[in-house]
């Protein structure tokens, strides 16, 4: 028989929620410890080089942007609700800061995002040719780096952003679209098309040997 | 479901968000379409060599030149959010 003491619900232990290192990191920067904050850096200083050097295509770019990323961030840490991660946070910042650099550049690879949309190349495969072996196989590390670093700089920038962001950096569609201020849908087709058009210009490397291109 | 339909649900499919009735229908178009079946293999693997390989340098003394010039502007801008604050009461 049960008795009363073994039906009452034995008390919950105190919920444990997990709390991101970098919340503590970003407190003690706020109370002053500036070595918290070189620690944030030191942790996310080779993410954001990546990314505003995937953006802009050039690397003295880059290093300007992941300085001028930690300083505004530093400068605005009273705006960090917290509400996403410490990291998302920073790479929303060097998204916009990459943005403004190519807005800046007068060149004729400038280009709004919008115009990125009237390209259809890759929208509709055409290379159907499967890669064997993988590429890791068929080229060397730094032969593989100049074709990833040549294919991906051919991509229009509204496309390099979107899968740099979701693919690369792993942000979620959602905070992709608030980073990039798209709505979901055009951020998914910006995907689809991107994945798309990397796929076709990748397959004349990685393209089985003996097919030959249709 | 045709390869124009199936491609337009390629994004959901990645990343996940494809309904069960609708899932049977995308595997049912993949075992049969043989070049629908190669995108979504390479496509994939497009995916998983930009992820697997760092395609731009970091060497150390660049990660420790820029934190040196980071730091050096934090500092000589010197008050933290909070330290304003303290600063202006």
């Amino acid at each position: 028989m049960a008795t009363l003491s073994s039906t009452i619900a034995e008390p919950l232990p105190p919920e444990t929620i997990e709390v991101h290192p970098d919340v503590d990191l970003v407190a003690r920067t706020r109370a002053g410890d500036n070595s918290a904050y070189e620690q944030l850096v030191k942790q996310y200083e080779r993410q954001i080089f990546r990314t505003a050097n995937h953006i802009t295509q050039n690397r003295e770019d880059a290093e300007d942007i992941t300085q001028d990323v930690f300083f505004k961030a530093f400068q605005k840490l009273d705006q960090f609700k917290g509400d996403s991660k410490f990291s998302t946070w920073l790479v929303r910042i060097a998204v916009n800061e990459s943005l403004m650099r190519l807005r800046k550049r007068k060149t004729s690879k400038t280009v709004s995002m919008d115009q990125d949309l009237q390209t259809e190349e890759g929208s509709i495969p055409r290379d159907f040719a499967e890669w064997r072996p993988n590429p890791e196989q068929i080229y060397s590390q730094s032969e593989l780096g100049d074709i990833l670093r040549k294919t991906i700089a051919g991509l229009p920038p509204g496309f390099r952003t979107v899968f740099t962001l979701r693919d690369i950096e792993n942000l979620s569609t959602e905070e992709t679209a608030a980073a990039l201020k798209l709505s979901v849908p055009a951020v998914k087709s910006r995907l689809l098309r991107a994945r798309l058009q990397l796929r076709e210009r990748l397959s004349r490397y990685f393209r089985q040997k003996n097919e030959a291109p249709k | 479901m045709n390869c124009t339909d199936f491609l337009a649900k390629l994004t959901d499919f990645f990343d996940g968000n494809i309904e069960p009735d609708l899932m049977s229908e995308v595997k049912e178009h993949l075992g049969q379409c043989h070049h629908c079946e190669v995108v979504v293999d390479t496509t994939r693997k497009t995916i998983e060599v930009y992820r697997g390989n760092e395609i731009y340098d970091f060497p150390d003394d660049l990660s420790t030149r820029l934190r040196a010039a980071v730091m050096a502007r934090c500092e000589k801008s010197s008050c933290t959010p909070d330290a304003k604050k303290k600063l202006k009461t």
